[in-house]
């Protein structure tokens, strides 16, 4: 078939500065092969990212980028979208800028059901400033941060949050599984609302016991037993079972998907006149404007 | 001499309807074809406490709320209390005799007291408390002679045609309280001849939307805070007649942070905070100087430090707004020191942030903001400035968003714009947007670019200092003293000036600053050395201006005056100041 993209369009010249075997690595080649299969105009991508290894994701691309300040990718992303809904905006980032000092905006960009992707490079712990526990640490796991007992909080649960919180498509892939990862990625892009997408992807540095063996041994895809997405009660119960109560059986794949929810842009008032980037500046009766003052 | 000028009060507790009361007299007044200026009193409260508002109108233009007023309705014992030492003799005090007091020893002498059944008599018409104060509202429009068809027109606005009833009960009621004026003495007799030709009545913060829309802004996000959510009010009662998206959203971190997404995606972007939400905005703010992406963001001060005094006005946040964000990176602080002020300046941030593709900051104060001015038509026909864009049919590859120029702006693209894709990073970069903080900080050639890229950015600053107003001279060259000030502090201080001058013979002028920052070093100078004794004025303690004043031009004023308070400057005040330093 022909193509007016091939997948090298979409790769910009700058090579990745992550470790040799970072789970980014098959991120970066699946967001590639969906943003290829949906061939997507490279000027119509904006992807934002925050502050982590992989935050530095946009720089590998060809499309337009905004490398942001650490866990504030998703208001900035929500601002670009809601000035011009056009775009095709995709927010990368960890776990500790997503799920840690960026938590809130992920809980609000979820209710809001903004029609943007949100893929998170889940390694459960922070990489680039060597090696703390991040929110999604394993309990007891002893990091830099927590040496003594390891870390004695509760991992936090992004799948459970996200259903919860009104998210409209909510999956997890795992970077030793590219072409299921691409595959989701493609369909989030795709679903119109907000799409998370928590990919797990080992940091072969500091993390040596969430690793791809870890995983291996531990994954299985939910549609290949059957789960049904659209049930919002079974998603419920595939989403708790890890980390929140086994730890042994982790469940990847689309767990929960709700169609025909309003977007975000589709119910706000002020988008009814089109994309406000296109919209004239100035004001054409000022003196009916002033007249609301006399 | 006649008087030009009235000035009304009207105290209570939060709940007991004060501002909606003074709001109308304050129509009443612009439509009576005053001047007009209101002050607000009140707390962080929703019921109880003690709230007040003043309303002045003048013939002829006036500069402040003015002090002591001619009318003060009185709702509770803890208003007459407080005020009733204030007003000035051939004044009235509208109270209700039934549940409050007077103490006739701390009344002025020759002020009337008008005792009138406020409770009782509004009964007679409904069950609604608060039609009391339209009773009392009937009577002080009597006291001031003013048309009663303005009374009517108000109430029309805040209940429109679907309440005519309601309408018709006020207006009852406050020909109840106009009958008891006559009855007891009739008007107080001030001699001022109303035009009659309606004036545009509006808050600060209007004046600051209106600024925004004839801008050209689409995009406004903000977080609730006193005082600045009258603006966020505002535009989302006309987002979607104007196409504008305005969100309230979950914190100061999110409104500034969409604000620059929506900015580099291509629309008039702004937020609006106060100090404590300003506070969470400086990491995004210096995100916005590095990837060198417009937007406005407007402040409005209100008295810190911390919570402080929500309801409370101050200039207290000029440090914060100097040295908000890591590093260095180039802004621009324009403070309005009035409601005209506050449109044209608007227009103008918008303009610089485009052309200079940096964050603009707009300081206001909540006295500035939430007050109510009468103002002449604004000019909409603004000229809309978007800066230097990337031309058509580039390439990516050759594309270089940041590149070296002599301006430090560089030609921008937005996304959609086909070819010319880059990341705007908050890392140092090159001049193509590639990172340059990771393995090639510390590489000798990395370290000059650093340097250049850092030299680009803040040569921004050069063109900024001529594109942004100098500060002025306002009154007589040749003057005794020399008042310097910024912001809202302009009304009291040349009211004070003018009052010295006719009163005592003094010359006084003023220095005035409307853009803060990138300061204009050569013109200040040679105002203020031209100065004979100079009175710096500002609404915080430690001097913020004065301190940058002195380090951007190594002139110290002679004298200072701050106050912090929480009250906005008096005219009065002011005056002794002076007084204090000349005679």
């Amino acid at each position: 078939m022909k193509v007016a993209f091939e997948l090298q369009t979409y790769k910009s010249e700058i090579k990745p500065t992550w470790c040799p075997g970072c789970g980014d690595f098959a991120v970066l080649n699946a967001l590639q092969k969906a943003i290829h299969a949906l061939q997507l105009e490279p000027w119509n991508v904006l992807l934002v990212s925050g502050i982590g290894c992989s935050s530095n994701l946009p720089h590998f691309l060809s499309t337009y980028g905004f490398h942001a300040i650490h866990g504030r990718a998703i208001p900035v992303a929500t601002g670009a979208k809601l000035a011009n809904p056009d775009l095709h905006v995709i927010v990368t980032g960890g776990d500790g800028d997503g799920y840690g000092i960026g938590l809130g905006h992920f809980i609000h960009a979820m209710r809001r059901n903004l029609d943007i992707t949100y893929i998170v490079m889940n390694n459960e712990i922070y990489g680039l400033t060597t090696g703390q526990a991040s929110p999604t640490s394993e309990k007891g796991m002893k990091t830099k941060s927590t040496p003594n007992v390891g870390v004695i909080e509760n991992p936090l649960n992004p799948i459970t949050l996200a259903i919860s919180a009104g998210a409209t498509f909510v999956a997890r892939t795992f970077s030793g599984d590219v072409k299921q990862m691409a595959d989701l990625v493609q369909k989030g892009i795709d679903h119109k609302g907000f799409s998370l997408i928590d990919a797990l992807s080992p940091c072969v540095t500091y993390n040596k016991v969430n690793t791809y063996d870890f995983f291996r041994q531990r994954v299985y895809d939910l549609q290949k037993e059957g789960h049904d997405p659209m049930d919002v009660k079974a998603a419920f119960a595939k989403a708790i079972e890890w980390p929140t109560v086994q730890q042994e059986r982790i469940p990847i794949g689309l767990f929960y998907r709700a169609e025909g929810v309003p977007t975000y842009e589709e119910l706000e008032p002020g988008l009814a006149k089109g994309p406000p980037v296109r919209q004239p500046l100035g004001i054409e009766n000022p003196d009916e404007l002033m007249a609301e003052f006399l | 001499m006649p008087k030009r000028d009235l000035a009304f009060r009207i105290g209570g507790a939060a709940g007991d309807g004060v501002s909606s009361t003074a709001e109308s007299f304050a129509k009443i007044c612009a439509r009576s074809g005053l001047h007009t200026r209101t002050y607000s009193s009140y707390q962080s409260v929703i019921r109880g406490g003690h709230v007040w508002t003043q309303v002045r109108g003048g013939l002829d233009p006036i500069r402040s709320h003015g002090e002591d007023p001619d009318v003060l309705i009185v709702l509770n014992q803890q208003t007459m209390d407080i005020h009733q030492g204030d007003i000035p003799e051939g004044g009235a005090i509208i109270f209700d005799p039934e549940n409050v007091k007077p103490e006739p020893k701390k009344i002025r002498p020759d002020v009337r007291m008008i005792g009138i059944p406020l409770r009782r008599k509004a009964q007679t018409i409904s069950p609604n408390a608060l039609v009391r104060n339209t009773v009392a509202l009937g009577a002080a429009v009597t006291l001031f002679d003013m048309d009663f068809r303005h009374v009517e027109s108000a109430f029309r606005d805040i209940w429109g045609d679907k309440k005519a009833e309601v309408v018709q009960q006020n207006i009852e009621a406050a020909k109840l309280g106009a009958g008891a004026v006559s009855e007891s003495g009739g008007s107080l007799l001030l001699g001022l001849t109303y035009t009659n030709v309606p004036r545009h009545l509006m808050t600060g913060n209007e004046a600051i939307c209106l600024g925004a829309l004839a801008a050209g802004c689409k995009f406004l996000a903000q977080y609730p805070m006193t005082p600045a959510s009258s603006i966020m009010h505002w535009m989302a009662a006309h987002a979607p007649k104007y196409g504008i998206v305005v969100k309230q959203v979950e914190d100061e971190l999110a409104a500034m942070n969409m604000a620059i997404g929506a900015g580099h995606a291509g629309v008039r972007a702004m937020t609006a905070t106060s100090g404590g939400g300003f506070s969470l905005m400086v990491e995004a703010l210096g995100q916005g100087g590095m990837t060198e992406t417009p937007v406005v963001v407007v402040l409005v001060q209100r008295s810190g430090p911390s919570t402080g005094l929500p309801t409370k006005t101050e200039q207290g946040d000029l440090n914060l707004a100097l040295g908000a964000g890591q590093g260095d990176w180039p802004r621009a602080i324009l403070a309005p020191r009035n409601s005209e002020e506050c449109f044209v300046l608007m227009t103008k941030a918008f303009n610089l942030a485009d052309i200079y593709q940096t964050p603009v900051i707009v300081m206001s104060d909540l006295y500035l903001s939430e007050g109510y001015r009468t103002v002449d038509p604004f000019d909409f026909n603004v000229p809309i400035l978007r800066g230097m864009m990337a031309a058509d049919g580039g390439t990516a590859k050759e594309y270089k968003r940041y590149l070296l120029t002599e301006s430090g702006v560089s030609p921008r693209s937005i996304p959609g714009m086909k070819g010319y894709q880059y990341i705007a990073g908050s890392d140092e970069h090159d001049e193509a947007g590639v990172l340059i903080s990771d393995i090639l900080a510390g590489v000798p050639e990395y370290v000059e670019l650093r340097k250049r890229m850092m030299e680009k950015r803040m040569r921004k600053l050069d063109g900024l200092r001529k594109d942004t107003p100098p500060p002025e001279r306002w009154g007589p060259s040749d003057a005794d003293i020399t008042l310097v000030l910024w912001g809202s502090t302009q009304g009291a201080a040349r009211e004070a000036a003018a009052r010295v001058e006719e009163r005592e013979g003094f010359h006084v002028n003023t220095v005035e600053f409307p853009t803060l920052f990138p300061f204009h070093r050569d013109e200040a100078l040679a105002l203020l050395k031209a100065a004979k004794t100079t009175l710096s004025i500002e609404g915080n303690f430690t001097g913020q201006f004065t301190r940058l004043l002195r380090a951007e031009t190594g002139y110290a004023p002679d004298h200072f005056f701050g106050k912090y308070d929480g009250e906005p400057f008096q005219a009065r005040e002011i005056a002794a100041k002076i007084l204090e330093v000349v005679a």
